[in-house]
């Protein structure tokens, strides 16, 4: 069976004009030497999608993903290489599938349709559904200049998944509209998915390719940086990200606040930090995974790690607590030990020395998640060192469950 | 969804004149819904709507027939006849032409979001001047069945090709300059001036005579305005009057001379078509862009 959609060699370049000269005049002025750049928004993309797959195209704001989808669409040319599509297509871009906003909703539906390539008896046959997928019978005969931004968008959803497509190509748009209206959404393409149909969308929300794509591509400034099972993308696509832009791997440190600028108020591990006292240090802490190759820089759900914290008495001290949090990126203390709670029993330390931590398994299903260590008295009354939120380790899911924490589970139905 | 009537649609850099062609006729029904749609707009929140178009020409008439009859005192007998049938023809050129010219423009929005063949677009300019001109066209043959005037039955025939004559050539420079239009946009605005001077060199207003059968040079150039063809064989076919008491008006040439020299409309017209076509195809990679 021929791909639905045959992407070969790739390429698309842009011209980036510092000014614009559209006028005559200007362009006499300035002939010949119109001052722009150069730059690859894709290079050299290669793929085949099959029919009846559910691809998603991942990458973060500037890598190339809407350029791409454009050029399948039709809507931009290569500057080289070559796409082939089969089937009809609609495409949903950004806001709005190209309406005229002089014409009424209804004259749009048939204008769009016959832009989707649709005889107007066909449009006729679907037009109360379109009507009513967008829930904008009341608004049907306005123009659409009118229309809020939200109306736009579900007529134009509406429209694309109505008219039959054999392949669907979805920009971003799933995350406008109200939950209801993304409900629906999801339920048309789960449906597309059932029906056979190909479905290609393009976003940056790593958890809606895993839960609905069966293949997801990475892009990253124009070029596929993989190609594989949704997890394994979600997986590059998230390294990338913690390469090229933030680091998403190493904890953001609150900025210094500026002088003359009122100090906000410290946390209470801040404070902690503060007022370490320093006579224990801890010297250096790695994260190992024991369950898994030396290179792989996350954990699966569930798989062990080992928390190895190496430190340094000035002299000797007895009366320890060692001490671990866990925290999620968005200030959520998740969970925290201390070697008093566990009763376990720290000797004198002197000089330097190692402990570990050792995590059969980690119940958390995917995130990046920031661990505190301390050294404190037993007591907690002193602090000797405290590392606040200074370490990190990631999770990746494989799986589509979604969510935060793994729950084991088997689903069961009674035997008839 | 039947299997094996999907065909392959092919998305390259640069598409053959042809394949756009063949393109853009799979498209038709499209062609005609934008016409329906380019009419819609232009006529929506306007009281007067279609009447409009009627309005135009009979403004031209009044002014003209005070100009040209009143103050100039050029005797053409029936004036209103002679001046409508030719400035019809040449109102469907000049707002096709230039309602063509700025519809890539005019249409960035849909240019941006969906894929069709984008000389849908120009095209429909085109056909939307041409239902203006039906709308025109019946009031004026009314008024020749009032006014019981004599048509010349035999020339009747050719006009069909003259009008299939100036949609080639209006759709073929609009195609060309509606491209242009996205880079340059002082294109629309030279092609206003542009037309004002070419429907001067046109024999609408004045006899064709007056000028055209003077011969030299300047006959010459005059007589290679692919456009005066078109403009004579809907003057010889309904205005039909060859002269007036001995002064000449319009060329008393055979239907084949006349047919002949359409040809002139035709060869430039799919010269430019030709050129047009490649041209769009060249500057359509980056429409999306630029707009």
């Amino acid at each position: 069976m021929p791909a639905a959609i045959e992407v070969r060699g790739v390429s698309k370049r842009f011209r980036l004009y510092h000014e614009r000269y559209n006028s005559l005049k200007e362009r006499m002025i300035h002939f010949g030497r119109t001052p722009f750049e150069e730059f690859w928004a894709i290079r050299d993309a290669d793929f085949e999608i099959e029919e009846g797959s559910t691809v998603g195209i991942l990458g973060h704001n500037g890598s190339g993903k809407s350029t791409l989808l454009k050029c399948i669409a039709g809507i931009l040319q290569p500057t080289s290489g070559e796409i082939v599509t089969r089937g009809r297509l609609a495409a949903l871009l950004e806001l709005g599938a190209g309406f005229h906003p002089e014409l009424t909703g209804r004259e749009n539906i048939f204008m769009n349709g016959s832009i989707l390539g649709l005889a107007k008896k066909d449009i006729e046959k679907v037009f109360d559904e379109i009507v009513a997928f967008a829930e904008l019978e009341r608004f049907i005969d306005m123009q659409v200049r009118h229309y809020s931004s939200g109306m736009y968008v579900r007529l134009g959803f509406a429209v694309a998944v109505n008219v039959d497509p054999d392949i669907l190509l979805v920009d971003e748009v799933l995350a406008v509209g109200d939950e209801a209206f993304q409900r629906k959404c999801l339920d048309r393409v789960a449906k597309f998915q059932k029906e056979g149909r190909t479905i290609l969308f393009v976003t940056h929300a790593a958890d809606l390719v895993r839960r609905i794509c069966d293949r997801a591509i990475v892009l990253d400034h124009g070029m596929t940086v993989m190609d594989s099972t949704p997890g394994e993308a979600v997986r590059s696509f998230r390294e990338h990200l913690a390469h090229g832009e933030t680091g998403l791997a190493v904890p953001e440190m609150a900025p210094a606040p500026a002088p003359g600028e009122p100090e906000r108020e410290l946390t209470h591990g801040e404070r902690m930090a503060a007022s370490a006292i320093g006579s224990v240090l801890i010297t250096n802490v790695a994260v190992e995974h024991p369950g898994c190759s030396a290179d792989r820089t996350f954990l699966l759900p569930d798989e062990p790690m080992t928390v190895r914290v190496h430190y340094e008495a000035s002299e000797p001290i007895s009366d320890l607590l060692f001490g671990i949090a866990i925290g999620d990126k968005e200030g959520n203390h998740l969970f925290g030990i201390n070697t008093r709670i566990l009763e376990v029993e720290v000797p004198t330390v002197s000089g330097s020395g190692e402990m570990t931590f050792d995590f059969e398994r980690v119940p958390m299903l995917d995130g990046t998640y920031l661990m505190t260590i301390a050294i404190q008295s037993s007591d907690e009354g002193t602090v000797y060192d405290w590392h606040e939120q200074r370490y990190s380790f990631d999770v990746m899911n494989p799986s589509r469950a979604d969510g935060k924490v793994s729950f084991p589970v088997t689903i069961r139905f009674p035997a008839t | 969804m039947a299997e094996g009537t999907r065909d392959a649609r092919i998305i390259r850099s640069r598409l053959g004149a042809r394949e756009r062609l063949v393109r853009v006729w799979r498209y038709r029904e499209l062609l005609v819904g934008m016409t329906r749609k380019e009419l819609k707009v232009k006529y929506k929140n306007s009281v007067l709507g279609f009447a409009w178009s009627l309005v135009n020409p009979l403004l031209y008439l009044i002014v003209f027939y005070v100009a040209f009859q009143v103050i100039l005192q050029s005797n053409t007998p029936a004036f209103p006849l002679f001046l409508l049938s030719g400035l019809l023809v040449w109102n469907l050129y000049g707002t096709g032409l230039s309602g063509a010219t700025g519809s890539i423009v005019g249409n960035a929005g849909i240019v941006n979001k969906v894929a069709f063949p984008r000389e849908i677009l120009p095209l429909a300019s085109v056909g939307a001047a041409l239902v203006n001109f039906f709308l025109q066209g019946i009031v004026f043959i009314a008024a020749l069945v009032i006014v019981r005037w004599d048509v010349a039955w035999e020339y009747l025939p050719l006009v069909p090709f003259a009008l299939i004559g100036v949609l080639l050539l209006a759709s073929a420079l609009g195609i060309l300059l509606s491209a242009l239009n996205v880079y340059l946009r002082d294109t629309s605005h030279f092609l206003e001036l542009a037309l004002l001077a070419w429907f001067w060199m046109t024999p609408i207003v004045y006899p064709f005579m007056t000028i055209g059968g003077r011969g030299g040079w300047s006959t010459k150039v005059y007589m290679m305005n692919p456009v005066t063809p078109v403009v004579l064989v809907f003057q010889r076919a309904f205005y039909a009057k060859v002269d007036n008491d001995g002064v000449p008006i319009l060329p008393d040439w055979s239907w084949g001379e006349y047919a002949g020299y359409l040809g002139l409309t035709f060869g430039v017209g799919f010269a430019a078509l030709a050129i047009g076509v490649s041209v769009f195809g060249r500057l359509e990679a980056n429409f999306a862009e630029e707009l």
